[in-house]
C-alpha cells in the first residue's frame, strides 16, 4: 500500500495566484490545486498555464502536489496535457464511475509524461451513486489508483437527498467506500466539510469519518486542517497502548509461545496489524523515534 | 514569428496578480510595453524585462502589452502572458514552458 500521510488534503482554487504561491505554507499533507469546480470554464486555460507554471517554480514543501482535473468527458485531455509533464504527484480524477474510467485516465497521463517521469499517481474521486457501487473495481483498476475519495455534494444531488451536517444521507455511501478501499489496499478519503466557520461540526465529521475507517479528508479552508490533523494524529495513550502490544508479542514470541496477551486480553494479528498502523503513523509524524 | 490576430486579455485585478492585455502591433513596431506595478519602484524593470523575455521567447515581435501588475510573481506574470497570446490567436511554440 502506498504508505503518503494523507490526513488533510486542502483544495486551492487553480485561477488564483495569491492562494496558489502561498498553497504549501499551510502544512496540509495535500495541496490540490483545482482545475475543476473552483474555475470557471472561460477561465479554464488561464488556470491551467498558472498551476503548470506554480508547478514548475512554487515550493508546497513537504505537501504532496495533487492537481483536480475536469471530469474526463470534458475538459480533462487539455488539463492532463497541460500539467502532466510538470510533474505532479497524483492527479485526482473527478466523478469516476467505473474501472474504465480509471483505465481512460491512466491512458491519457501515461501519454503526457516525459520519459524519465516518476508515474503519475491517480486519487479517484467518487461522486455519483454508480460510482460508489463501482468502488472496488475502481480501485482495483491499476496500481496508479492509490485512493478513493468521496464527494458527498454531488453524489447527494444524484441520490435526490438532502445534504445535512449529521451526513445521514452519506453513510452508506461511506462505509461502501472505506470497505472498497480497505478491500483494494488503497486509502480512503473522506467528503469535505463545507461549513467553513464550523470548528464544532469540522470535529465531530472528521472524528466520525475516522471511527468508520478513513485516512483522511479532504478541505475546503486553510483553517480546518489543524482540527483535521487533530483527529488523525494518534494519541499519546494511542502510541503507548501500540508499544505496549508490540512489547507483548515480541516477549511471548522470545519465550517460544505463540499466544501473547496485554492486561488480560489476548493480543492476535489484527491487533498487532494495528498497532503497527499506529507507530508507523507516529513515526512519520516524529512522534516517535524510528525510521521514517 | 508568432503573429496575433486580435487584442485578448488575461489575469484580473486582485492582489498577486497581473492583468495583461496584449495587441498586435504595426509591423516593425517592436515590444511595446505599458506597465502599473504597486511595485514599480522595485521590481518594475524586473517586470518588464519578464514581459519581454516572454513574448520574444514566442517569437512575438510587434506587439502591445499592456500590463497592471497587482504583485504578481515571476511564473504568475508569465503565465498571464501566455494565457493572453493564446486567446489573441497566437501560436505558442511551447504550450506551457
Amino acid at each position: 500500500m502506498d504508505m503518503k500521510l494523507r490526513r488533510s488534503m486542502l483544495f486551492i482554487p487553480g485561477n488564483n495566484p495569491g492562494m496558489l504561491q502561498n498553497g504549501g505554507v499551510f502544512g496540509a499533507d495535500s495541496v490540490i490545486l483545482d482545475l475543476e469546480d473552483a474555475v470557471a470554464p472561460s477561465e479554464k486555460d488561464a488556470a491551467r498555464f498558472l498551476i503548470a507554471h506554480a508547478l514548475r517554480t512554487v515550493d508546497y514543501g513537504c505537501s504532496e502536489k495533487v492537481i483536480r482535473i475536469n471530469p474526463l468527458d470534458t475538459f480533462a485531455a487539455e488539463d492532463i496535457k497541460a500539467v502532466v509533464p510538470c510533474h505532479p504527484d497524483a492527479i485526482l480524477v473527478p466523478k469516476v464511475e467505473s474501472a474504465e474510467d480509471i483505465h481512460t485516465a491512466v491512458q491519457m497521463i501515461a501519454a503526457a509524461e516525459q520519459p524519465d517521469q516518476t508515474p503519475v499517481k491517480i486519487i479517484a474521486l467518487l461522486e455519483t451513486p454508480r460510482g460508489i457501487l463501482e468502488a472496488y473495481n475502481i480501485a482495483k483498476a491499476d496500481p496508479r489508483v492509490v485512493a478513493l475519495a468521496l464527494g458527498a455534494e454531488d453524489y447527494t444531488a444524484g441520490l435526490g437527498a438532502m445534504r445535512t451536517k449529521e451526513g445521514t444521507e452519506i453513510f452508506t455511501a461511506r462505509t461502501i467506500l472505506v470497505n472498497a478501499a480497505a478491500a483494494a489496499g488503497v486509502q480512503s478519503i473522506d467528503t469535505p466539510y463545507t461549513d467553513a466557520n464550523d470548528e464544532e461540526g469540522l470535529l465531530a465529521d472528521t472524528e466520525l469519518a475516522k471511527r468508520l475507517g478513513f485516512k483522511g479528508k479532504l478541505s475546503i479552508n486553510p483553517r480546518q486542517i489543524d482540527v483535521i490533523h487533530s483527529v488523525f494524529n494518534p494519541s499519546i495513550s494511542d502510541i503507548d497502548w501500540a508499544e505496549q502490544v508490540i512489547h507483548a508479542i515480541r516477549k511471548a514470541e522470545a519465550e517460544g509461545s505463540g499466544v501473547a496477551s496485554l492486561n488480560g486480553k489476548m493480543v492476535d494479528l489484527p491487533i498487532v496489524n494495528r498497532a503497527e498502523r499506529i507507530l508507523h503513523l507516529a513515526r512519520l509524524l516524529g512522534l516517535i523515534e524510528g525510521a521514517k | 514569428m508568432a503573429s496575433l490576430v486580435k487584442i485578448a486579455q488575461a489575469g484580473t485585478l486582485e492582489s498577486s496578480d497581473i492583468m495583461i492585455t496584449v495587441a498586435p502591433g504595426p509591423q516593425d513596431s517592436g515590444i511595446v510595453i505599458e506597465l502599473e506595478s504597486i511595485v514599480m519602484a522595485q521590481y518594475g524593470e524586473d517586470i518588464r524585462l519578464t514581459l519581454e523575455k516572454t513574448v520574444a521567447e514566442q517569437d512575438c515581435n510587434d506587439i502591445y502589452i499592456k500590463a497592471l501588475d497587482r504583485g504578481a510573481l515571476d511564473c504568475t506574470i508569465r503565465a498571464r502572458v501566455l494565457t493572453a497570446l493564446s486567446r489573441a490567436g497566437a501560436v505558442l511554440k511551447e504550450e506551457i514552458l
